[in-house]
């Protein structure tokens, strides 16, 4: 398999997928002209042309509703939001209209839509370009939110978005958009929405994470190898639908689960996960679940305080060596 | 209602030689913040996203130039230069965007969120078109309050084209609100021409259909900018008028410093900094009519210079925020049993694996 880049991944697989079907189109600020803010629709608009990769004024509310009529009919847009956090300018029309049309309609008209868009942030982009919302859509019956940390589940996740005859949120990362990994060329490879993946085994803790904090959690699995300690990392790759049995099936064989997420702490992604887990695998826990997300402020700029208050390889570890010696509480 | 102003050619010997010359140190002071400002990022002194005025120094010292002290300034994220031209002084701006306790946001905005409230300096806002309906709301309040004093709402071009806007402008007039509607027309939002994004090119127009007056100026003028701004701020003062200009600029450099601007015609960029270079024109008309001559210039050059030096010094020398001040401006009003200084002394440990 070839190895490229997260950011090809999904560069080819909307090439791929636009060259496939004719109704399927791009849509959203600076994609075209510009070649995308972080250059995942780069040269697309010239292979392509304006009719199927469309730059959109900054009026998000105007054009994801746009993209969910037009869906409606039968196109298949693929509308990319620059970052997560603009696209709380157009969580009506998501919410309250695309999660909804094919239920409340009873099931006469389908939605078969894509919102990509990159969540969280590294570095020092402040308060209000560095939130976390996947939670917000992951809450919403009728949507479907996916979470790929890999290019492989990239490509495969795309596929499977685009192929799809529901709202999918599709959530990628900055910090992965540059990390290599191998990836299928097979023409029907997709990932399935809803399933889980254990993308490390090990024996003495499960860590459940998704997107970029699968990286981490991955490389902490590496680090803590050499003290001897086995951490299996499972990789949720979709929140909604979630993946309850792959989470307990490993949480029944570590018996620890630390859960980190980027987003903040109270009723974030990490808090429906503890929940489920203390649901459905109580007896089979030697410790209280912990927690790793981000810490509740609106984040700072200053670079120390920016990096204390998101979730990190240091603060899982910690979580970790909590969980190890059954400590409970934050 | 709606209408171009013809431009008005200011008579500079009517105009207070003092002034013009503060006008000039205050665009140099902008135009050089700005490129320290982007050397200082280079260096990573500077993080996050940054966006420089340079190009628009003309539009912003003449819109301080009208503004009076009971006026409120409401900006997006490019605003290093707003908050200067308002008095603020350079040192605690540049320390903001090293993101130091002593920045204008105690180090917690960036160079995105500016904030002077001793200036009514109301911050830089980077949800784009969100700055505009608070700006309606400052005004809205104004009004409410009897007070004097007009509201500036600042956006770019693109920034027209969002919702929030026309919902604002709807607000501004049926609610007469002392509010400007003070659109920087440099031409691009990111990428993005202006007639790439909005059916109506004439930026101007678009309060038409909410019976907003509107006019464009010349936005590397600044005496043109001062004078409109002037005459519709009296306007809005006194009646409670809204109104909406359209300043017409050329973005000198890319959308932000780490845009290389790829998708314009390097020899046009060229050509465009070159006849449309506010601070340089500036310089050449003083000089011609005799109120600056090259030992001013220079010395005001060295002025400005050092200034901005100092600026650097003293953001430099700043201490950081400490952690265990984390969550110290949570809320307003303090609520109990919420995490204080102790829980943020300890997020920062267990980061930096100490615990
Ligand atoms: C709601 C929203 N959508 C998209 C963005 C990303 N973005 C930041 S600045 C910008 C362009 C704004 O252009 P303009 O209003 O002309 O202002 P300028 O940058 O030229 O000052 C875009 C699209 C954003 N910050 N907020």
């Amino acid at each position: 398999m070839p190895i490229i880049t997260y950011r090809q991944a999904l560069n080819d697989t909307l090439g791929e997928e636009l060259a496939r079907d004719p109704n399927v189109l791009l849509m959203g600020e600076e994609i075209g002209v510009f070649q995308g803010s972080y250059r995942i629709t780069e040269g697309l608009l010239q292979e392509f042309g304006p009719k199927r990769v469309v730059d959109t004024p900054i009026a998000e509310e105007g054009f994801v509703g746009v993209a969910i009529g037009a869906a409606m009919l039968g196109l298949r847009p693929v509308v990319e939001i620059m970052t997560i956090n603009f696209v709380l300018v157009a969580i009506d029309q998501v919410v309250n209209h695309a999660s909804k049309i094919h239920y409340m309609f009873g099931g006469q008209v389908r939605v078969p839509l894509v919102i990509r868009t990159p969540s969280g942030g590294t570095g020092q982009l402040g308060a209000t370009h560095s939130q976390s919302f996947e939670n917000w859509f992951a809450y919403c019956p009728g949507l479907k939110v996916v979470a790929p940390a890999t290019p492989y589940d990239a490509k495969g996740l795309m596929r499977a978005a685009i192929r799809d005859n529901d709202p999918v949120i599709f959530i990628e990362s900055l910090a992965l958009y540059d990390t290599k990994g191998e990836v299928p060329e097979d023409d029907d490879f997709v990932v399935p929405i809803g399933l889980a993946e254990v993308k490390r085994k090990g024996s003495d803790v499960t860590v459940v994470s998704y997107s970029r904090m699968t990286a981490v959690a991955l490389q902490v699995a590496q680090r803590m190898e050499s003290e001897g300690i086995s951490v299996e990392v499972v990789d949720l790759r979709s929140l909604r639908p979630l993946d309850r049995p792959t989470i307990m099936a490993s949480v029944k064989k570590t018996n620890r689960a630390v859960v980190i997420a980027e987003d903040w702490y109270s009723y974030g992604v990490t808090a429906e996960i503890a929940a489920s887990i203390q649901e459905e695998a109580f007896d089979y826990l030697d410790a209280p679940v912990q927690r790793v997300a981000g810490i509740e402020v609106p984040l700072p700029y200053a670079k120390d305080l920016s990096a204390a208050s998101k979730p990190s390889a240091n603060s899982l570890i910690y979580a970790i060596r909590q969980v190890l010696k059954g400590s409970r509480g934050r | 209602m709606t209408r171009v102003e013809e431009p008005v050619r200011t008579d500079l010997a009517a105009e207070n030689a003092d002034e013009l010359r503060h006008y000039y140190y205050q665009m140099l002071l902008l135009r050089r913040f700005e490129e320290r400002t982007s050397e200082m990022y280079v260096k990573a002194k500077i993080g996050g996203y940054c966006h420089l005025n340079l190009g628009e120094e003309a539009t912003i010292v003449g819109l301080m130039a009208a503004l009076k002290p009971e006026d409120y300034i409401f900006t997006n994220y490019r605003e290093h230069g707003y908050i200067l031209a308002r008095g603020v002084a350079p040192g605690p701006v540049m320390a903001e965007l090293f993101g130091r306790e002593t920045g204008v946001s105690g180090g917690r905005g960036g160079s995105m969120h500016l904030f002077d409230a001793k200036a009514n300096f109301m911050g830089g806002y980077a949800i784009v078109g969100g700055q505009v309906p608070l700006a309606v709301g400052a005004a809205y309040a104004l009004r409410y309050q009897g007070r004097p004093g007009v509201v500036v709402a600042q956006m770019g071009d693109g920034t027209t084209n969002i919702g929030a806007f026309y919902e604002s402008l709807n607000l501004a007039k049926l609610w007469k609100c002392p509010v400007l509607f003070f659109i920087v027309n440099n031409g691009f939002g990111m990428g993005t021409s202006v007639a790439m994004g909005s059916s109506e090119t004439e930026l101007w127009r678009k309060g038409a259909s909410f019976r907003i007056h509107g006019e464009q100026v010349d936005g590397t003028d600044v005496l043109a900018v001062r004078d409109a701004v002037r005459r519709l701020r009296t306007r809005a003062e006194a009646e409670g008028e809204p109104a909406l200009l359209d300043l017409v600029s050329f973005r000198f450099r890319g959308h932000s410093v780490i845009d290389a601007d790829r998708y314009r015609d390097p020899e046009q960029v060229r050509k465009g900094r070159e006849t449309n270079d506010p601070v340089r024109n500036f310089a050449a008309l003083l000089h011609d009519h005799g109120i600056a001559d090259d030992e001013w210039l220079k010395s005001t050059a060295i002025r400005v210079d050092r200034e901005v030096q100092e600026a650097i010094d003293f953001a430099n020398a700043s201490p950081d925020p400490k952690g265990e001040d984390l969550f110290t401006y949570m809320y307003a009003t303090p609520v109990p049993n919420t995490p204080g200084p102790e829980e943020a002394a300890r997020a920062v440990q267990i980061n930096r694996g100490e615990l």
